[in-house]
């Protein structure tokens, strides 16, 4: 295990078949950034059969509320939340095309059983390293709920964003297998 | 009696929010290193390096080591010869963290009403403080920024005397096991033991002031901090959770008498940043 891969967005199922739980993957292209408050917000619309702020299909959220930029800089801190407060959503995100989620923290059955389902992955950025997660972003940009504060949707323009496979579309998770490995 | 007017407290909270999210406290260093010697898994070395290489770039450039920059949890040390003049002293504190959080680039994380509204204050406050009169004629201010991750795999038990010591040990690593990669591991853990049970919860909450490379000064309970420490490194969580022998840095125990019918026990979790700062105002 522990392959380095490159990728860049929109993601593909077939992109996505290769990679294992462990691999480390460089990830480039255009994320977005999303937690609690804009996911409600998000899978509102789902339901409402409207549209989405951007176009699910092949794209990759990021749960992190950014800390503000500094003058001249793309973005503050920027590391990844815990995921598990984003269960409850992300199936129909899922469903609706989105292909991978960074974050920090084991996913609950509901969220590992869609990504199978759905070709999609959980991808591990590292929870505190805010500094190094932060140099991968190019251009930060607002484009919802800008009333949420660090909590509003944020279209990142990422090069060579460093995170971990943590859940691959066979239903594999680092949190069991990596635990198991090195419990005494 | 020796006054203090409480302005001076503004630009003395404002700097102490900014250095705690900015650098890391050398006893933490010291501990990520000491356990990256000792670490297995290839991926758990790899992350704590890069948790070591994020102090050294956030400290250069100036930034958070971590985008969330917490609730500003101050407790205060007050000399009781001291009398404070010139205004409000709460007022002070919040005028001081709403300064560090706007010029030090923090994130503004609280939110008014806590469930209905949850509306963004946008400038951190209120902080929460804790203010304790202790003799002598200076004030001591410490502000520990508390990250939301680590705080919500925080609990209170009411146990029974006959849970023993064994029982307060196995609910300190039944804590730590359940709350998985979620907290931010390998992280720190405050046991607060005895009083009542809202005491308890600050006695965990103060326990993870202590300096880590510190033992508990009662050879007894340092023994007790030991094995739950060594039965928590071998849960196999490791850092962020991937799999290791890192899940925590250190177990840090204070407890008070309590009631003959209680023994309330808190755990309270603090994530790898383990960001304190203090100052004295004399």
């Amino acid at each position: 295990m522990a392959n380095e891969i490159k990728l860049h967005t929109p993601l593909t199922s077939e992109m996505l078949e290769k990679l294992q739980v462990g691999d480390k993957v460089l990830l480039s292209g255009t994320i977005y950034t999303a937690r609690d408050a804009a996911h409600k917000r998000l899978v509102e619309l789902l339901e409402a059969g409207k549209e989405l702020p951007f176009n699910p299909v092949g794209a990759v959220i990021y749960y992190v509320g950014p800390a503000p930029a500094r003058p001249g800089k793309a973005i503050g801190s920027a590391g990844p939340t815990t995921s598990y407060r984003m269960d409850s959503f992300a199936p129909a995100l899922m469903n609706a095309g989105l292909k991978a989620m960074i974050g920090k923290g084991p996913r609950g059955q509901s969220v590992v059983d869609s990504m199978v389902k759905n070709k999609a992955v959980y991808l591990a950025a590292v929870g505190g390293a805010a500094v190094v997660s932060a140099q991968a972003v190019q251009t930060a940009k607002i484009i919802a709920y800008e009333d949420l504060g660090a909590e509003a949707i944020r279209e990142l323009r990422v090069v060579d964003f460093p995170v971990f496979v943590a859940n691959d579309i066979k239903g594999n998770d680092i949190f069991k297998i990596g635990v198991e490995k090195y419990r005494r | 009696m020796k006054e203090i007017n409480v302005s001076r407290l503004i630009p003395v909270v404002r700097k102490l929010c900014i250095d705690a999210n900015y650098y890391a406290g050398p006893d933490v260093v010291e501990k990520i290193k000491f356990f990256m010697d000792k670490e297995e898994s290839p991926t758990a070395r790899d992350i704590l390096a890069l948790m070591l290489e994020n102090h050294k770039m956030a400290a250069e450039e100036q930034m958070p080591m971590c985008q969330d920059t917490g609730v500003a949890v101050v407790f205060v040390e007050l000399g009781q010869d001291v009398h404070l003049v010139g205004g409000d002293f709460n007022t002070a504190i919040n005028e001081g963290v709403r300064q560090g959080y706007q010029d030090g680039y923090l994130r503004k994380s609280m939110v008014d009403d806590p469930v209905i509204e949850r509306k963004n204050t946008r400038d951190n406050t209120p902080a929460l403080i804790y203010t304790e009169i202790v003799p002598g004629d200076s004030l001591k201010i410490t502000v520990a920024p508390k990250g939301g991750g680590a705080e919500n795999m925080s609990e209170v038990r009411m146990m029974k005397a006959a849970d023993g010591i064994e029982g307060v040990k196995d609910f300190v690593v039944d804590r730590i096991k359940r709350s998985g990669g979620n907290p931010c591991p390998p992280v720190v853990v405050g046991v607060g033991i005895g009083g009542s049970f809202e005491q308890c919860a600050l006695l965990a909450k103060k326990a993870l002031l202590r300096p880590l490379t510190e033992k508990h000064p009662d050879p007894k309970w340092a023994a007790v901090e030991d094995e739950i420490l060594e039965r928590i490194n071998k849960l196999g969580i490791g850092p962020q959770g991937l799999g290791g022998r890192t899940t925590a840095l250190a177990v840090q125990i204070l407890y008070k008498p309590c009631h003959i019918a209680s023994m309330p026990v808190a755990v309270n979790v603090n994530c790898h940043a383990h960001r304190h700062e203090s100052a004295v105002i004399e």
